[in-house]
């Protein structure tokens, strides 16, 4: 039963930024499918580049500096994204792919209330009037979960808490029914209390519109909670790919294991947390060879030679590293 | 708001109360009065002048002088002018401030239909050969003074070119309707230009920093994402958030305009209260040089106040209580 499963596949991706003489290759070479109904995980320490890789999908990199390079290809239900005109593309934001953001605090525009931002999306791509739009606008909220959804489309973004901006964020990037949902950290600068909340919200909403969710974060915690598979972003590229439950019960690659070694566990004792050595090199000034070597506690000969490949080990998991290669 | 509004008008008096003792001490300490260049006539005893400035009150001690303007003045008589004798100050200002309002309006008028598209322009085109010649001529606008871009803007456009009248208000006696009205506004376009040059090259700046600056901002990023078109993005996200800041300045503009005007009229000879001003000064008539002063203070007050009301209108985050 392949009935065209895969809703996004992108393939090949590389997402540059050209300044003076320097190179950052932000996203190098990001190969990733997205099956409908599915919840993709992308984690990653800060500046692995995970955000420009769902940027890189709604084609909103900032240019110049930034560059999607030739070659790429971002493909929506076999659409390709890349090639689209601007005009086209612009039916594809806010229409086919919702977004989210990581600061609910300043995502939303201060000076227009949160009824003309849900309305203004459904005016735009539904081509509903006004009075439609504002009526399908308090229905919305009620879905994200908004008691006084009538008083909240007349309120401003600084009259509501972070957690209800997020419910409002989540109201505009659902409200033309989008195949995908991208929310990127969209949990992170929020109370735990209201993480668990919204995540909550995300999957009720993917379920009841039918969609699916690319989720970025660099919370395993978060990932193990709402993941169905997950992706591990390192230097601008993805060093390993697996089911949530294999990447937690047998993680591969050197990096995806301190990543786990650094949360918090209740179950064993330990004094003191691991912490991966080192920090992530900047996108300008990668290694040669496999990007994680100078933090790698298996180094070999070989991973400072040469970049390995994203090969599949195991049904349906993949590592880029020399470890499995024998 | 209007218990705010009514309590900052309140707040009003006394800081006009200060501001007239600050000028009328300053008034004073300037050396001579009134009748000082008179004097010059060797046909007239001194004592002629004595008497004179005995009735005229300028030998009392200068609380007393004070005391009595205030006096009349809070019942709303600005008394009589010293060097037109015979006219009240009232109708001295009455027969000019229509002219300087006129000037500073057309001023203001012409600073945000040239600053805020050129601005936004700017922006969107950064880095382009425009947006340098608009830089450029930004700080040019900004180093030269009023009283040299008007000597300018005469030598060329009215002695050169001849394509604007250099001074006064009106050439024509007769003139009526229609063809008076384009008269008078063809006598508008030096000096307010001239008057308007500063405003619009700092406002062309700010436009231009305020759209970059919002540009960058996250809820932009979220206006892209919702599909929305370049146009909305800009005139619609971006603007109304760039504006914020210059509605902000546009109240503090008038006090701008208003001291502008003095030495703008000047140059053009333009009959308004900065050219009263400046006789008043140089004649120490100080009942006008007082009244004058009392509109500008008030005048500078009232647009503080309207550039925190219009703050409040633009931005649903502030609110006064
Ligand atoms: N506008 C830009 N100009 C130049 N380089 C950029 C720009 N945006 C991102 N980069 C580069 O891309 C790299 C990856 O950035 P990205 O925002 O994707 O990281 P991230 O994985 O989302 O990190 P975080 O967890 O901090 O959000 C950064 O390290 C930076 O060097
Ligand atoms: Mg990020």
């Amino acid at each position: 039963m392949k009935i065209n499963k895969e809703l996004l596949k992108v393939k090949g991706l590389k997402t540059h930024f050209f300044m003076d003489g320097k190179i950052a290759k932000a996203v190098d070479g990001v190969d990733f499918t997205l099956n409908k109904g599915e919840t993709l995980a992308i984690v990653g320490e800060s500046g692995s580049g995970k955000s420009i890789t769902s940027l890189s999908i709604m084609r909103l990199i900032p240019s110049p500096p930034g560059k999607i390079l030739d070659n790429s290809s971002i493909k929506l239900e076999n659409r390709e994204l890349l090639t689209l005109s601007e005009k086209d593309m612009r039916k594809v934001r806010g229409n086919e792919i919702g977004m989210i953001f990581q600061e609910p605090m300043t995502s939303l525009n201060p000076v227009f209330t949160i009824g003309n931002q849900i309305a203004e999306t459904l005016i735009k791509h539904k081509k509903m009037k006004k009075k439609q739009a504002n009526q399908r606008a308090v229905e919305l909220l009620k879905v994200v979960g908004f008691a006084r959804a009538e008083e909240i489309v007349h309120e401003y973004p600084h009259q509501l808490s972070g957690g209800m901006r997020q419910r409002a964020m989540i109201a505009i990037a659902m409200s033309c029914d989008p195949k995908l949902l991208i929310a990127d950290e969209p949990t992170t600068a929020l109370d735990v209390t209201i993480q668990s909340q919204i995540l909550d919200l995300m999957i009720e909403m993917k379920e009841k519109f039918d969609s699916s969710i690319l989720l970025i974060t660099h919370d395993l915690g978060v990932v193990a909670e709402v993941a169905d598979r997950v992706l591990v972003m390192y230097g601008g590229q993805i060093v390993e790919e697996a089911q949530v439950r294999d990447l937690f019960t047998k993680p591969m690659h050197p990096y995806t294991r301190g990543l786990l070694d650094s949360i918090p566990n209740l179950d064993t004792d330990v004094k003191r947390l691991k912490s991966i050595r080192g920090t992530v090199p900047p996108a300008h000034r990668f290694p040669e060879g496999c990007r994680f070597a100078p933090r790698c506690d298996h180094v070999m000969d070989q991973c400072t030679a040469a970049n390995p490949e994203l090969l599949q080990r195991e049904e349906s998991h993949k590592v880029r590293c020399y470890l499995y290669e024998s | 708001m209007q218990k705010y509004i009514i309590r900052r008008i309140l707040q009003f008096i006394p800081m006009l109360f200060l501001i007239t003792v600050v000028v009328f001490g300053l008034a004073k300490a300037a050396p001579g009065d009134v009748l000082t260049g008179e004097m010059l006539d060797p046909n007239i005893p001194p004592e002629v002048y004595e008497i004179r400035r005995e009735a005229l009150g300028l030998n009392d001690p200068i609380y007393v002088q004070y005391w009595t303007w205030l006096a009349s003045v809070s019942k709303a008589d600005f008394g009589m002018s010293m060097q037109y004798s015979g006219r009240t100050v009232i109708e001295l200002i009455q027969a000019r401030i229509m002219n300087t309002l006129y000037l500073s309006l057309f001023a203001l008028a012409i600073t945000l239909a040239i600053s805020i598209p050129i601005g936004i322009y700017s922006a969107t085109k950064k880095y382009s050969l425009f947006d340098y010649g608009a830089t450029t001529f930004a700080f040019l606008g900004l180093a030269t003074p009023n009283f040299f871009a008007g000597l300018l803007a005469i030598y060329v456009f009215a002695f050169w070119l001849g394509w604007f009248p250099a001074q006064g208000t009106t050439t024509a006696i007769g003139l009526s309707g229609f063809e008076l009205f384009l008269d008078k506004l063809r006598h508008l376009v030096l000096p307010g230009f001239t008057l308007g040059l500063a405003s619009t090259a700092a406002y062309m700046r700010y436009m231009r920093t305020e759209i970059l600056e919002v540009k960058g901002s996250d809820f932009i990023r979220t206006a892209r994402a919702k599909g929305l078109s370049n146009q909305s993005v800009l005139y619609k996200h971006t603007l109304r958030n760039s504006l914020i800041p210059i509605i902000t300045l546009l109240g503090l503009e008038f006090g701008t305009l208003l001291s502008g005007a003095i030495i703008t009229e000047r140059v053009f000879n333009y009959p308004g209260l900065g050219t009263l001003f400046i006789n008043s000064i140089t004649n120490r008539d100080y009942p006008v040089i007082m009244a004058i002063n009392l509109i500008l203070a008030i005048t500078i007050l009232i647009g503080n106040l309207l550039a925190d009301i219009f703050y409040a209108v633009v931005d649903p985050r502030i609110r006064y209580d």
